[in-house]
């Protein structure tokens, strides 16, 4: 006799039926009901009608109906709370019954139950069972408190649970320990800052010797735990690795995987020098190969992970080339990643061997293994210079097949090797012109169209070639219309007298007939550079071209590093930092490897990479000083991301539209002629922030001699708007660079940020956030980021600024601290602003109003400063200081001296009044300010010489 | 502080057969909605349809981690940074539990046993925490005849907390005996291309070693395994004849891994019955034990004609047995003829092979096989994979690497005295050979 039976019962008034039988006075008959109703829910029935008849099942000596009871009470808790209480008595029994199996059952159903009255109940039982003397409900007992955690922390911390299961570290049973462990680290996760843990070196000892003693289960809690330490020192960065190394022999995956991840993590500290580094890199290598006989799942996850080792140690698995080797049974997923790392590994000494098999899997029949096949060949053709000449003529062998992917890939390859190579392979050309018709995706029809452009003069029939593609150009895909355009282009510069018609036809077509903004915008510029400086175009479109990296797809360093930190999760799996795919985690403190030191200088590193210490948060010392709660608030805010829908920041119509496309070059000039343009204007105008990245990085500084024409620095008198300085260098910021400067702009004040992407993915979700400072500065707006933000890529961004957010007094006072926080992490740096952009329009004060305050604000207020080397008359630095909303009231002549009275309004209120005194001849100023809150002189001073002397 | 990756969470595991249903779940944790499941297939079938299907699907916050057993899906869903690692070694585990209760692990046998299944669920895993994982323990205490053993079941048996946890107290034995079986499965590929050498040549060659043991042993008793393993005589400083040098080597979490680390002894108190005690890789070359060299030439829209040579090399006293080694052919052939110089040839349509079976294939012997097909006068337009030929085969009383049980010490505090058996064999394990023709 099976349960099958109990799946099978559909009759009608069922429900009825199954309440009678369960109110049965026969105990089987009352189990057996009990197992339907159980298979009921199994299948997705509601059952929940009949929750008091089975609670009522509840108290028996029957194990497998109690059992049975409480799997249907998890079920159907949330949805009837208030009979759920019903079940408490029962349970509080329970976790006092002989049988431990009893007490067990009852603590671990009783943390499934997500209801808040019962789990007040849950509390005293849980206690007992914490100090339990069966090792089988301690270990229960200690997982029930996260379960707890999860529904009520602060209940948890309330009744000092965490303590006791702190207290289970030092456990004499190894599971109990194991399961305390997970338990923390669960907790600990959910609360960063909580210090959990407590990794410290006694405590570390007790990890490790419990690691020998638990189930491979365990094994993998602790080891995890273990990786978030950091040790204080060379030598117990050693030790530890020294009793974990031999969790590589585990025949559990995820405990040698674990382990790996201690190992590559604690490595990071031992002196490259040391034998034992060398040891522990040999030691490394076998487990990882072995972990490819594997269940292809686990296989996987291990071909991802070596795919990181290998990045950040290449020595270890360097001679391992052939496990590479895919096997005609992988599954695709394995074979893909094989390939990876088989690029990856490959080298002058194993370029042979690796080529033929590259060979043999571009003849598969798996569209997308034999695309990355292929592609796989001009990757090494790229890495090992030597093995060059070797892939162009198997890529050409491939080429031959004609079959329609396999050459469409090739093409495309084909096109980085001449990028890498240049004027080594053009014999090949004439081949691949061969194959133009069957070329039907736009990345090798870009790809060819590139190389017929870049080589127009050694081909023959090139103009004849690109008008081909000009005849469907409106349907093909903007990446081939970019590309044709510049490559009709090329072919102009370099035979003009037979391409002029071409040219003109491909400019119009671009210009005249597309939306595409980009593609209109290029067409713009191309056709300006060629109507008024040709030489200038020659230069700018055939400039050299960088050379293009062996690597492409490097991860970016920081990334890798925090990675290797996550050795066998889902982020190792997809290459992305927890943050980018686990909701919640924002803010989180990210991953770091410990620094390496030497034994002597051990006490200078706690402050890198204790992210696991859990104390001091990430948050570079350098860039901001720390000030205790300050910095606290300022690591707590919430950054909302970008919304799209956002105001506008309002920015000055076009100029400003102009300057975010056109980038640094341009900002000066703007006041300039472009005005005279109106084609290019409406074009700027419409054009989206990202057209820098499509064009060459050389067109985009050609364009600086461009608009030149204009002529000259026609600044209009305006307020002062100190240089762009670098706040946030890349180094600090995972890639990220910003620069930036503050200005107010018709009232309105405006933080103006350059961000630059200096790393190697791209940049998304950009959001901004200051902490409280002095005048209550705050974004207006969201930050304007619409598009992401590609390598090597460069946007100017206007942020208006309020000055009615929180107020904190800071030291400078003009120091402001910001948090940026983008798809890769967040970051923090502090800058100053120039406090006239705070100088209000309406700042000029009435004359009596002026000699009133003046008399009013006691003399203790007032300071002196002294401001050399300026040259200007005093009628010059009066209109000049006006610009910046400093605002001459009276004006006096006294013995050939001029004595200048100002007066000044800040957006809070304060009024600042001032003296100024010019004397002819003499560049020294004196002057005097006033104000009823000194503090702000000292910035007010730093204003009117900057002023003054720009 | 982060510590995301300690704690793992497949909220709750479940098995849906490709009807689309879900037969079983359970939720660990809670804080996955129990209808993210709706999305598992319908990502699975555009994955397939794309063929590039990927054990981790994500839809939204959820991700799946998956695997398939028969025509069973076992799906463990997280939405935080989970350990995989574990999570796959976990949905493996659970089969080979459930095998282990009912035999087969399909649809059937979990409806027929679904209080069993709830139960050991429960036992599995708790709160996303692998607990205890280990069949013969569990079955200690949860058994399928759940009312006749009430009595039994009233206690914990202390193996599950224990430090041993995969031995019970209290075993006993008529007659003390283990069986070690040492069993080499040999990895080849070979490449036999004209362009690169009429010879053939060895791409790439490894030896998989599993130690098996049965062990019929009373008590708690102490074991020492000896192998002629090279560090091991390196470190104590002897060296009697061959020695063999273990790549890598991955132990059943019975063996004292730090000692292993320290001295290179092997020691461990057993689990009852039959186990795996441990696993090695030998990556020195090996020559090929059966040599194949084969020449296939198709005659496009007539006819496709094989010609297999197959040759022992390996000693004369010992016999490869159930020799079987399987030639691809193109799917449109048809009317196959054979001729063989021993065995007996036959063709699988439904795998598209022509497979050789030899039942006993002495060493230094070479023996030939021709194979004809007729090909259909209108070609098939399908691109066809080039299939590599793959051979099987067993030789007993021998392994290649020539690794030997030196001695098993067996020590039990009662003092009886207990008798080692050990069986070598060598078998084929990934033995391929592609064939450029």
């Amino acid at each position: 006799m099976t349960d099958s039976k109990y799946f099978t019962t559909t009759k009608k008034g069922e429900i009825f039926e199954l309440k009678a039988e369960l109110n049965s006075d026969k105990k089987e008959k009352k189990k057996e009901a009990v197992k339907k109703v159980i298979a009921s829910m199994t299948v997705g029935k509601d059952v929940s009608a009949l929750f008091p008849d089975v609670v009522n099942c509840m108290q028996t000596d029957n194990l497998e109906l109690k059992k049975l009871v409480y799997l249907y009470l998890m079920n159907y808790a949330k949805s009837q709370p208030d009979m759920a209480i019903m079940a408490v008595n029962t349970f509080v029994k329970d976790c006092e019954d002989p049988n431990p199996l009893i007490r067990a059952l009852a603590v671990r159903t009783m943390g499934c139950i997500r209801v808040d009255k019962i789990t007040e109940y849950l509390c005293e039982p849980l206690r007992k069972c914490l100090k339990d003397e069966d090792p089988y409900v301690r270990k229960t007992a200690a997982v029930c408190v996260a379960k707890l955690h999860d529904i009520n922390a602060q209940l948890v911390e309330d009744q000092g649970f965490l303590d006791t299961l702190k207290d289970l570290i030092s456990d004499s049973n190894p599971m109990v320990v194991a399961n305390a462990v997970a338990a923390l680290s669960e907790i600990a996760e959910s609360h960063p800052n909580s210090n959990l843990l407590d990794l410290n070196p006694q405590s570390i000892n007790k990890l490790l010797t419990a690691l020998n003693e638990c189930t491979e289960w365990g094994q993998i809690f602790i080891l995890d735990c273990l990786a978030n330490y950091t040790p204080r020192d060379d030598r117990e960065s050693q030790s530890i690795c020294e009793r974990v190394t031999p969790r590589l022999s585990h025949a559990n995956s995820a405990v040698v995987l674990s382990a790996v991840k201690v190992l590559m993590k604690f490595m990071e500290m031992l002196p490259k020098d040391l034998d034992y580094y060398g040891t522990l890199l040999k030691k490394l290598a076998p487990p990882l190969v072995t972990l490819l006989s594997a269940e292809p799942e686990l296989q996987y996850v291990a071909l991802r992970n070596i795919n990181l080792i290998v990045q950040k140690r290449p020595e270890i698995l360097k001679h391992e080339m052939k496990v590479f080797f895919v096997k005609y049974n992988d599954p695709i997923y394995v074979k893909l990643e094989k390939l990876d790392i088989m690029i990856r590994l490959a080298s002058q000494a194993n370029i042979a061997q690796v080529l033929a098999e590259l060979k043999e899997y571009a003849t598969e029949v798996d569209v997308d293994f034999v695309r990355k096949a292929v592609r796989a060949i001009g990757r090494c053709a790229i890495k090992v210079e030597q093995s060059a000449e070797r892939c162009v003529s198997t890529l050409l062998d491939l080429i031959q097949t004609k079959v329609n992917y396999v050459v469409q890939e090739a093409i495309v390859v084909i096109k980085d090797i001449f990028r890498k190579y240049p004027n080594k392979y053009e014999s090949v050309i004439a081949t691949l012109c061969e194959n133009l018709d069957s070329l039907d995706e736009p990345e090798a029809r870009a790809a060819m169209i590139w190389i017929v452009g870049e080589y127009a003069e050694r081909i023959d029939n090139a103009d004849e070639l690109l008008e081909s593609f000009l005849e469907g150009f409106h349907d093909e895909s903007t990446q081939v219309q970019l590309q044709l355009l510049t490559a009709i282009v090329k072919l102009f510069l370099k035979k003009p007298t037979e391409t002029q018609e071409l040219v003109q036809q491909v400019l119009s077509l671009a210009t005249q007939d597309s939306d595409n903004p980009d593609l209109r915008d290029r067409g713009y510029i191309y056709w300006r550079l060629l109507s008024t400086d040709p030489v200038a175009a020659k230069e700018v479109v055939l400039a050299e071209k960088p050379l293009i990296s062996e690597e492409t797809d490097l991860i970016e360093p920081t990334l890798l590093e925090e990675l290797i930190c996550h050795i066998g999760t889902l982020a190792s799996v997809y290459h992305k930092p927890p943050s980018a795919f686990v909701e919640g985690s924002r803010g989180v403190m990210h991953k770091r490897l410990p620094a390496r030191t030497g034994s002597g200088e051990g006490t200078e590193c706690p402050d890198v990479g204790n992210a696991a210490g859990g104390s001091a948060p990430e948050a570079a010392p350098s860039i901001i000083p720390s000030q205790g709660d300050l910095l606290g608030d300022l690591l707590n805010l919430d950054l909302a991301p970008p919304t799209t829908t956002g105001p506008t920041p309002s920015t000055s119509g076009m100029q400003m539209g102009g300057m975010d496309l056109l980038g640094g070059g341009l900002e000066s000039l703007l006041g300039g002629d472009i005005g005279g343009s109106p084609a290019m204007g409406a074009g700027f105008g419409a054009a989206p922030a990202v057209m820098p990245a499509s064009l060459n990085a050389p067109v985009g500084g050609g364009l600086g001699d461009l608009f030149d024409l204009g002529g000259g620095v026609g600044m209009p008198m305006g307020a002062y708007i100190p240089p762009k300085t670098v706040w946030l260098p890349a180094m600090k910021a995972k890639g990220l660079e910003i620069s930036g400067t503050f200005a107010r702009r018709a009232g309105v004040i405006q933080m103006e940020l350059v961000l630059t992407n200096k790393a190697m993915s791209v940049m998304t979700d950009f959001a901004i956030q200051f902490n409280r400072n002095s005048f209550g500065l705050a974004p207006a707006g969201p930050l304007q980021v619409l598009t992401p933000l590609g390598p090597n890529q460069t946007i100017e961004v206007s942020l208006p600024l309020s000055t009615v957010g929180p107020v904190m007094k800071m030291d400078p006072l003009n120091n402001l601290q910001v948090a940026v926080k983008n798809n890769i992490d967040v970051f923090y740096f502090s800058c100053q602003y120039p406090i006239s952009m705070l100088f209000v329009e309406d700042g000029k004060m009435e004359r009596q109003v002026f000699l009133a305050t003046w008399k009013d604000i006691p003399n203790d207020n007032e300071s002196q400063f002294q401001i050399q080397d300026c040259h200007l008359n005093s009628e010059a630095a009066s209109n000049k200081l006006q610009g910046s909303n400093i605002f001459t009231i009276a004006k006096r002549t006294v013995e050939g001296q001029d004595m200048l009275y100002m007066s000044i309004k800040l957006s809070n209120g304060i009024w600042v009044l001032a003296e100024l005194k010019v004397q002819a001849g003499n560049p020294n100023y004196t002057i005097s300010l006033k104000c009823r809150a000194p503090e702000v002189s000292q910035c007010v001073f730093q204003c009117y010489e900057a002023v003054l002397k720009n | 502080m982060s510590t995301s990756s300690v704690t793992f969470d497949p909220y709750w595991l479940l098995f849906s057969p490709l009807t689309l249903q879900v037969l079983i779940c359970r939720n660990y944790k809670g804080d996955v909605d129990m209808a993210e499941i709706d999305h598992f297939l319908p990502l699975l079938m555009t994955q397939e349809e794309e063929g590039l299907t990927c054990p981790i699907m994500s839809h939204g916050n959820v991700h799946f981690l998956w695997i398939k057993h028969t025509n069973l899906y076992l799906v463990a869903t997280t939405n935080k940074n989970s350990n995989a690692s574990l999570v796959y070694a976990f949905l493996y585990k659970v089969v080979e539990v459930f095998t282990e209760y009912f035999t087969e692990l399909e649809e059937e046998s979990i409806q027929d046993n679904f209080v069993v299944v709830y139960e050991l669920l429960d036992e599995l895993m708790d709160f996303g925490f692998p607990q205890t994982t280990d069949s013969k323990i569990l079955q200690e205490y949860i058994t399928q005849e759940g009312t006749k053993l009430e009595v039994a079941k009233t206690k914990v048996p202390t193996t599950v907390t224990n430090a041993v946890s995969w031995r019970s107290e209290g075993i006993k034995y008529k007659k003390n005996e283990v069986f070690i079986d040492v069993i080499e499965s040999i990895n080849l590929l070979l490449l036999f291309s004209p362009a690169v050498n009429a010879n053939g040549s060895v791409m790439s060659s490894d030896i998989v070693g599993t130690v098996k043991l049965k062990t019929m042993l009373s008590g708690m008793p102490e074991l020492r395994l000896g192998l002629n393993d090279r560090a091991l005589f390196a470190l104590t400083g002897r060296d009697k004849g061959k020695t063999v040098t273990m790549e890598d080597v991955k132990f059943h979490q019975c063996v004292r891994l730090s000692r292993f680390e320290s001295d290179r002894t092997i020691s461990f108190i057993p689990p009852d019955g039959e186990s795996e005690l441990m696993s090695y890789r030998i990556n020195t070359h090996v020559k090929p034990l059966i040599w194949i060299e084969s020449v296939i030439e198709k005659f496009s829209h007539s006819r496709v004609e094989i010609m297999v040579k197959a040759k022992g090399q390996f000693k004369k006293q010992s016999v490869a047995n159930n020799v079987e080694v399987r030639v691809p052919v193109p799917s449109d052939a048809d009317s196959p003829k054979f001729k063989t110089s021993t065995g007996h040839a036959k063709y699988v349509p439904e795998k598209n092979l022509a497979v050789w079976t030899i039942k006993s294939f002495p060493g230094g012997k070479e023996f030939l096989m021709r194979a004809s097909f007729g090909l259909p006068s209108v070609e098939n337009d399908e691109m066809e994979g080039k299939p590599p030929i793959t051979v099987n085969f067993e030789i007993p009383y021998f392994t290649v690497s020539g690794i030997q049980v030196r001695y098993m010490k067996i020590i039990e505090k009662s003092g009886y005295q207990a008798l080692p058996w050990v069986r070598y064999i060598t078998q084929s394990g990934d033995y391929q050979l592609r064939s450029n023709f």
